[in-house]
């Protein structure tokens, strides 16, 4: 398919500056891992939060920095989409017969964020067998779906931020506060920050959906079947966001460069 | 001296005209504060007694941290001079009758001061409207106040003076952004970037000590609110001139080295 041919050509472009890929993955890699070891540290000075233990807490960071740097690899083309309509590269994939959004897609893999995604299977090789979870076939489930949610709602707010191009031109830097916040707070159950920003977090940005209900079902503190199907619901996150991109595109002027 | 007094008046007030930009990181950086302040509140409610400073000091540094974010974050590189470097645009640099590292240096110093400009005051402002514990409370004393002032500035010319290092790699490895996110990633640790460096364990934080980066952001802002005072200010005042006069000459050396054998990339 087309799109195999796309990532095979990133892949090979990308393996042309070797140094440059491993460093940039290490990079990717010492970022998350200085975040891993502020939980670690905060977990040696205080046992628990909100009842919260550290495996628990790890569980948590690894589901929302695995989906974060998937979405981030694949979905990165609408990360740097204000320079695809700065630079007029937009207008010719206008006229070429394929649709937009699969051309903006394709238009960037970054495979460095493997750094990233290690340390979250790292951080999971550890956190599964010691979070002491009996790995039941519905808690393999809730796993997956909260990854896949997770994936969906970051990849969701990457398509907003791009969006807002349309009218602005230029990114905006107050969506960092949902995708990169998002990532960086999220690596402690929503609950702890108060009530008030879970209700944000879940009836605004759906994080909540894939990243607190479920997870409170997978360590067992909720054996509400609903919350292991929450994050299906975070998935129609994805319906809004293509509604906004399409309101958006047609509203697109050239900037005539 | 005077032509580095216009080459910063000119970078200063250039970057002054990015204002949507600065609203922009405004409200990201209030939001930071906010959801980390909250984040450290869960940890407080769950063990009172564990917790290594007063939780109003804790504000403070929080809040002066995401003000200044642009004087003492690494990361804050300047683009144009890793591309210089690349592109062999250093070329022209070099030819002017002007020092490479202090021309760096004041660019450095004057886009940093005039992006915190635009930003601090409005932050910390709000700040100190919010209730108690969670604002941005006054200094501790005239003193620490005092003692702040000069340390910040001290530690604002280390983090320029560490950058530099980061800049002069490039010389070596041209392609800047491995070396770039490696030393970004690894200082946002140490100086205390994503928590504050008494959270940590005693001997990780005597290790941090022996670190120029420990003198960065952590030593200020702990003074500002008492949290360190008295003569262990002054403790702090000389490792940071140590700290400052060893990373200047690093730099220069290292610079002068890798001007002897620079290969201009054509261009």
């Amino acid at each position: 398919m087309l799109y195999g041919k796309y990532f095979s050509i990133h892949l090979k472009s990308q393996m042309q500056y070797k140094t440059s890929f491993f460093l940039t993955a290490l990079g990717q890699f010492l970022t998350s891992f200085s975040v891993y070891l502020s939980i670690y540290f905060m977990f040696e000075r205080f046992n628990r939060v909100e009842g919260f233990t550290y495996t628990e807490v790890l569980l948590c960071f690894a589901v929302v920095l695995m989906a974060f740097s998937l979405a981030e690899c694949f979905f990165r083309g609408f990360d740097t989409f204000p320079t695809i309509i700065s630079n007029g590269e937009f207008d010719r994939m206008m006229v070429r017969p394929r649709s937009v959004i699969f051309q903006v897609l394709a238009s960037k893999i970054e495979f460095s964020r493997i750094g990233r995604l290690l340390q979250a299977i790292i951080v999971f090789a550890y956190a599964i067998p010691a979070s002491g979870i009996s790995w039941t076939y519905d808690k393999i489930v809730t796993l997956l779906l909260m990854l896949i949610s997770g994936i969906t709602v970051f990849s969701g707010l990457f398509i907003i931020y791009a969006s807002f191009a349309f009218f602005t031109i230029e990114g905006l830097e107050f969506m960092n506060i949902f995708t990169d916040g998002g990532r960086e707070f999220g690596r402690y159950p929503l609950s702890i920050y108060g009530e008030g920003v879970l209700k944000f977090f879940t009836y605004v940005i759906p994080t909540a959906l894939f990243q607190y209900y479920p997870f409170l079902y997978l360590i067992g503190r909720s054996d509400n079947l609903l919350y292991m199907f929450l994050p299906l619901v975070g998935m129609l996150f994805l319906i809004p966001c293509y509604c906004f991109w399409r309101f958006g595109l047609r509203h697109y002027k050239s900037t005539g460069s | 001296m005077k032509q580095y007094l216009s080459l910063f008046r000119i970078r200063f007030i250039n970057s002054l005209q990015y204002r949507a930009a600065a609203y922009g990181g405004m409200v990201t950086q209030f939001f930071w504060g906010f959801m980390t302040l909250l984040l450290f509140r869960a940890f407080y409610k769950s063990g009172a007694a564990d917790f290594p400073m007063e939780f109003s000091r804790l504000s403070s540094y929080i809040w002066l941290q995401q003000a200044f974010l642009t004087l003492f974050m690494i990361w804050y590189f300047d683009m144009d001079i890793f591309n210089s470097i690349t592109s062999g645009n250093v070329a022209y640099e070099l030819a002017r009758p002007v020092d490479l590292y202090k021309m760096w240096f004041t660019k450095n110093v004057a886009t940093r001061l005039s992006r915190a400009t635009l930003r601090s005051f409005p932050i910390l402002i709000v700040a100190a409207l919010l209730p108690k514990p969670y604002g941005f409370s006054l200094p501790y004393s005239f003193t620490n106040f005092a003692m702040f002032l000069i340390t910040a500035v001290l530690a604002f010319l280390i983090v320029m003076a560490f950058c530099m290092l980061v800049y002069i790699s490039t010389f070596y490895t041209m392609s800047s952004l491995g070396v770039r996110i490696v030393a970004a990633a690894l200082s946002d640790f140490l100086t205390g970037g994503i928590i504050p460096l008494p959270f940590l364990p005693d001997n990780v934080q005597r290790i941090i000590g022996l670190t120029p980066f420990a003198s960065m952001q952590n030593l200020p802002f702990l003074i500002y609110s008492g949290h360190i005072a008295g003569a262990e200010m002054f403790r702090g005042i000389m490792l940071q001139v140590f700290w400052l006069a060893a990373l200047v000459f690093i730099g220069r050396l290292w610079m002068n080295s890798a001007l002897k054998r620079v290969v201009i990339q054509g261009g």
